[in-house]
């Protein structure tokens, strides 16, 4: 039996989403007229009360019979004899969601309001950030998938507004544009999706959908094949992996912790939820999860390859994101849920940690991003380069860090899992390689070494800094320890995993699994040896055709430019005139020709006038007479 | 006293009406227009008068002197925009009052 309250009966849950809402409204509506502290403090404040009902509600899922608990609101509306409801329904998956996105997003709003003190639209801002938890926490809430949809939609929207944030350059613009209309594309699928399968079940409720089709389903149906496809589409989408993965390194252009907040942390990583979500309709269709899968190796194998020559600190960042969602994919693919949503827990601790700390890092050196004019931070900025390394050997998933468990623990299911296999393994080690090798790339680069652009004498960047500290240290202990927090998601997830067979597996499996990062470390120790022990002369990055290739992404902007932009644009050239608007136009002459051939009669000229009148006179007379006779 | 035949009344009405139907179309002098239309009114009296001493009624006459009153006022209100229309055009040619196109 499931609790389920009204909005009386737990106005905690009810009421979690809806202050950053109230904050956002405020903000965009008194925008400039408030000052730098009461925006902050609107803002900070709502998603505080926020995490705290987060916090509140966590507790109190601990004493459910179920520990399931949901919240109706009111009613939407409804379709046929569906109905369906603004309700919220809060389990083990949902909870982990929820901290994360109000957690991590009270950490990342904290260091925002002092990242983005001096700028002038800094109430929009906040504004936007605050509507972005808003509809994140509407889409991990949702009870049911048009909910969903609607959180779904609205963390694209405000994807978009923030990275289009600097609207007065067109990179920026045209990043924003892109992301969204890339997303969209994923989107249209996912729309689809929901709609074949509220004509193939009736019902929309997550609850109910995961039910009946495990009741009404065999496995392998090929209605639950389609669908799980198209929701794959929009989790690919909105979760950057193959083929849709192009919009992520671009994004980088919105501040620093809109990247953090919202291309690392949080809705990157809703495709990953949804697939958990729906897990009961995924493991109905083998092969979409054998998809998912391979979609997840290859991501992250490509994204690392990219990660390894990129020249921008956030893109590295960027690929590895991708990589590291890649994972959880991978992880879905095999059918290990817990370990998918338990990396993607502890990859939002970290990576948030990596990305404001390159923020910190960026905004101190004057919005210098290019790895190679770096060098020698390590002596400036002792606390950012301790805790990036703290970001970094999680992300590298050192012994004893929480990335550590979250990785090993997907590595160590691939193996045996009936959807995914050896051959995927071999993917996942040969990618923890390469998230160590371009990991020590990039810590090398930008903080050993000697610095190797001037420094700006009589900085006082030192007060900013110690300004946005407070968050980094929180994230730099949540990523060294969150891999403590036991997450028991057996309820959410209907098991398989009895299916796995750990003891025909080699025995060598976990000591390669542990020693592959080492590997990884001790190889770039001495081939990256020149950007280590560099003395501050300019390092050359390698211009060969290769490296330009990997740079940009492996070739699927020009690929996707060629194949689709142009000729769509080519289309639209050439169809400047619409064919079918054409037809249509085609009434408007017929009647501009009438109204031409009337309006000239009607010149004002008496005489013609007196004329016409007596030409109507003789040929009614003509027409009488004619009739009469 | 020979009665005229009615035939040779219409017939002088019919030429009358269109000598002054004619003028009113290709005359650009606005005077001469309102004479033309003179013209006109007076034919139709013609052919009244004919009718109704064909008929030996006195109807025809009655209408008569009714159009002769209706000549007369439209021969006031037409001078009067006569006037008028020179003082403001300084012409009487009635193709230049085409601005309202209507």
């Amino acid at each position: 039996m499931i609790n389920s309250y009204s909005f009386f009966e737990s106005p905690i849950l009810a009421l979690l989403p809806f202050y950053p809402l109230l904050s956002f409204l405020l903000l965009i509506t008194f925008a400039k007229r408030l000052s730098w502290s009461q925006a902050s403090f609107l803002s900070i404040g709502a998603i505080g009360l926020s995490a705290l009902s987060s916090a509140v509600m966590v507790y109190q899922l601990q004493d459910q019979d179920f520990q399931i608990i949901t919240v109706t609101l009111w009613s939407w509306f409804s379709v046929g004899n569906a109905q369906v409801n603004v309700s919220f329904y809060l389990d083990a998956l949902s909870s982990v969601m929820m901290m994360v996105v109000s957690g991590v997003g009270l950490l990342i709003h904290i260091y925002a309001a002092a990242y983005m003190k001096t700028d002038e639209n800094f109430s929009r801002f906040m504004a936007y950030m605050n509507l972005f938890i808003v509809a994140m926490l509407i889409l991990v809430l949702a009870d049911n998938l048009v909910l969903l949809y609607l959180g779904w939609e609205g963390v694209g929207l405000c994807s978009f507004l923030l990275i289009g944030f600097w609207y007065q350059e067109k990179a920026n613009v045209l990043a924003a544009r892109k992301a969204f209309i890339v997303t969209r594309i994923g989107d249209t699928a996912m729309a689809i999706g929901l709609f074949m399968l509220f004509s193939a079940l009736g019902v929309l409720n997550i609850v109910d959908v995961n039910q009946m089709a495990q009741n009404s389903w065999q496995v392998g149906n090929e209605s639950a094949y389609w669908i799980a496809l198209l929701l794959l589409g929009g989790a690919v989408g909105k979760s950057a992996q193959l083929p849709l993965q192009t919009w992520l390194p671009d994004a980088m252009a919105g501040p620093t912790p809109v990247s953090a907040l919202i291309h690392a942390a949080t809705m990157v990583t809703a495709g990953v939820y949804l697939i958990a979500r729906m897990n009961g309709l995924f493991l109905l269709a083998p092969e979409v999860m054998q998809y998912v899968a391979w979609l997840g190796a290859f991501t992250l194998l490509l994204a690392g390859v990219a990660a390894l020559v990129q020249t921008d600190i956030k893109r590295v960042l960027a690929y590895s994101t991708m990589s590291q969602i890649g994972y959880m994919m991978l992880a879905l693919g095999a059918g290990a849920w817990s370990a998918g949503v338990f990396h993607l827990m502890t990859h939002a601790f970290f990576k948030a940690l990596l990305f404001l700390t390159a923020g910190s890092v960026i905004l101190a050196l004057h919005h210098q991003q290019n790895l190679f004019k770096m060098g020698g931070l390590s002596k400036r900025f002792p606390i950012e380069t301790g805790l990036f390394f703290i970001g970094l050997i999680c992300l590298v998933a050192l012994p004893g860090t929480s990335g550590f468990f979250s990785k090993e623990a997907i590595i160590a299911e691939l193996w045996s899992s009936p959807t995914a296999g050896a051959g995927l393994w071999w993917c996942a080690i040969i990618g923890a390689l390469l998230t160590s090798i371009y990991s020590c790339r990039l810590f090398f680069l930008a903080f050993l070494g000697q610095n190797r652009e001037e420094m700006h004498k009589n900085d006082s960047v030192g007060d900013e800094l110690s300004r946005l500290r407070l968050p980094l240290i929180f994230l730099a202990v949540l990523s060294l320890f969150g891999g403590l927090i036991s997450l028991d998601l057996s309820s959410v997830f209907i098991a398989n995993t009895s299916i796995i067979e750990h003891s025909k597996e080699p025995s060598w499996l976990h000591p390669v699994a542990i020693t592959t990062p080492f590997i990884g470390i001790v190889f770039s120790w001495f081939y990256f040896k020149q950007y280590r022990r560099n003395t501050g002369k300019p390092i050359v990055e390698s211009q060969t055709a290769f490296v330009k290739f990997c740079r940009n992404g492996l070739g699927f902007d020009t690929l996707y430019y060629s194949c689709l932009v142009r000729p769509y644009c080519w289309l639209a050239k050439v169809n400047r005139l619409d064919i079918i608007d054409q037809i249509i136009m085609l009434n408007a002459w017929y009647i501009t020709l009438w109204h031409d051939a009337l309006s000239a009669l009607q010149n004002g000229k008496l005489r013609w006038y007196a004329a016409a009148l007596g030409l109507g006179v003789v040929c009614l007379a003509g027409v009488l007479i004619g009739g009469n006779s | 006293m020979t009665a005229i035949p009615l035939e040779h009344v219409l017939i002088f009405a019919s030429i009358l009406f269109s000598i002054g139907f004619i003028g009113v179309i290709v005359r650009k002098n606005t005077l001469f227009m309102l004479m033309s239309l003179e013209v006109m009114l007076n034919s139709v009296g013609v052919a009244f008068i004919g009718a109704g001493s064909a008929w030996q009624q006195a109807d025809g006459q009655v209408m008569f002197i009714l159009i002769l009153t209706l000549a007369a006022a439209e021969v006031a209100v037409g001078l009067a925009l006569l006037i008028q229309m020179h003082q403001r055009f300084q012409s009487l040619n009635i193709d230049k009052l085409n601005k309202m196109r209507g």
